[in-house]
């Protein structure tokens, strides 16, 4: 099973759903990872779904694992590809095309959720109507307070800025705007004197 | 002191519209400027008639950046409990008002790509000062106004005038209804939904809304309540240590008011939950009005929004 429960934490971390069958006449999934598993189980609920739904899928690490399971689902538009940057022109552009009534869903790691919202929420769509599902890695998208630079899938706590190099400590104060968790340097008052790290939710 | 804040006022001008509406203009007494407000803002406009004192909530209808006066339509209402009336009969240019501070409980969400406004018969006011707020900040926007014939369509004239491509207009009498489940599908994403109406429109388009997957957080809707008239019948306020009589004309929240116990309040009209007061011990029926009250907190009989609600019984004994 992909699914983890993260513990109860600050008002800024975000919270998770799960997937489910709304009214609308159409579908938007952006999913990585392991949120294929969340659009099979959803398609088991209601396979008639799919032939209004329109999926973006980034496999990640998890590869073909779940590509020949997708492609049987009888999807009315499926996209697979390797990253959310490559994808990103045609989400926004799905999003100037749509009509209200679309249900957007967004399932996969928290950078992945997160990208997407903030794409679903420029495109006019308030936050709190938008249908997510964490499933997989925990890993997370964490910007540095310092350089603004972001490090994407960070495990480890503290971690090395990808960009400034500081050492940084991972936090759950997010922000919804930028999509990123926010880091902050861990030994700016003792340089040098770093914890060893340790990966997250161990 | 509650409500919000008090301005006093002067009537500048009074404009009969057609049949039922007439437009009532201000000035402050002071000669000052008003507060600007947002779209969508009312006003609680308070009258003396005779010993009571009649306070009646009014959408405001000028343009929400103009402060050197404001406006507000009233149709008449030969029915209720002759506030509208009143106005109509018993106001003079030159009478002296007293005006609350703009509240706004019909806002714009600014996030929207598009503002799709829906205005039934004397509804069509807070989207007259929406639509200017979005003038000025070049907004999209949409109006479908419905109007039982075109004497009684208020302001359609002007409105097809200034905004010939934004405005579309439908006449009952002409067999000419909005389509709403057309209309909504194919909105653009992003579009926001704000309907002033009759409750019986109001519901209509709230439901096609929502069986076309369109999320509650984008459907907007004002409906005022005015508050019915009643049996009579007694309540004693707990912490005032009164024992009072609620008329048949005049609401619970009035008459606690003309006892001179101070109770908040800012709409008036079931809506902003301003008013909600503790039931301490009843015996007998709540008539719950409000919009503002779960229906859990209902059945508990522990509350009451003694703007619109009354009540049928024995004893009703409040936390006022």
């Amino acid at each position: 099973m992909s699914t983890f429960e993260f513990p109860e934490s600050i008002k800024s971390r975000p919270t998770y759903g799960k997937l489910e069958n709304r009214k609308g006449h159409s579908y938007f999934f952006i999913a990585d990872a392991e949120g294929a598993e969340a659009i099979i189980e959803l398609a088991d609920v209601d396979k008639s779904l799919m032939a209004k739904s329109h999926v973006i899928y980034i496999p990640k690490k998890t590869g073909e694992k779940y590509i020949k399971k997708l492609n049987n689902l009888d999807i009315n538009q499926l996209y697979i590809g390797p990253s959310y940057s490559a994808a990103q022109y045609r989400i926004t552009q799905t999003f100037e095309q749509s009509h209200m009534g679309l249900q957007v869903c967004l399932t996969g790691t928290e950078g992945l959720i997160g990208e997407a919202l903030r794409d679903a929420m420029a495109a006019g769509i308030p936050h709190t109507c938008i249908q997510t599902e964490h499933r997989g890695s925990v890993s997370r998208r964490m910007q540095c307070v310092h350089c603004k630079g972001i490090t994407e899938d960070v495990i480890l706590d503290p971690f090395v800025c990808d960009h400034c190099g500081l050492n940084l400590f991972v936090r759950d104060h997010y922000s919804r705007r930028l999509a990123a968790f926010q880091a902050v340097c861990i030994d700016a008052e003792d340089p040098g004197n770093i914890p060893d790290s340790v990966e997250l939710y161990k | 002191m509650s409500g919000s804040e008090k301005i006093n006022a002067v009537v500048t001008n009074i404009v009969k519209l057609n049949d039922l509406v007439t437009r009532f203009e201000f000035k402050r007494t002071d000669g000052g400027l008003f507060p600007t407000f947002s779209g969508g803002a009312h006003t609680v406009i308070e009258l003396k008639d005779g010993d009571i004192t009649r306070r009646n909530p009014y959408s405001l209808m000028s343009d929400p950046m103009k402060q050197d006066g404001y406006s507000i339509s009233v149709r008449r209402d030969d029915e209720g409990r002759g506030g509208s009336l009143f106005l109509h009969t018993n106001v003079n240019v030159g009478d002296n008002v007293v005006l609350s501070h703009p509240v706004n409980l019909f806002s714009l969400d600014l996030r929207a790509k598009k503002h799709l406004m829906i205005a039934g018969g004397i509804g069509i006011t807070p989207f007259l000062a929406q639509i200017k707020q979005l003038d000025r900040s070049h907004g999209n926007w949409e109006l479908h106004y419905s109007a039982r014939n075109h004497s009684l369509g208020t302001y359609v004239d002007d409105l097809e005038a200034t905004h010939p491509n934004d405005v579309n207009i439908y006449y009952d009498d002409e067999k000419n209804f909005i389509d709403i489940s057309k209309l909504l599908d194919g909105q653009p994403l992003g579009t926001h939904l704000y309907i002033c109406g009759p409750k019986g429109m109001i519901d209509w388009v709230v439901s096609e809304a929502d069986k076309l997957g369109w999320p509650s957080e984008v459907v907007h809707y004002e409906e005022f309540l005015a508050p019915k008239p009643g049996k009579p019948f007694q309540v004693k306020l707990s912490v005032s240590d009164k024992l009072i009589n609620v008329g048949e004309n005049e609401s619970l929240l009035e008459a606690i008011e003309r006892e001179g116990v101070d109770a908040p309040y800012l709409c008036r009209g079931g809506a902003c939950g301003q008013c909600e007061t503790s039931v301490i011990e009843a015996d007998g029926e709540f008539i719950h009005r409000d919009h503002w009250l779960e229906d859990e907190d209902k059945l508990s009989r522990k509350k009451i929004m003694p703007c619109v609600s009354r009540f049928d019984g024995k004893t009703l004994v409040l936390d006022r």
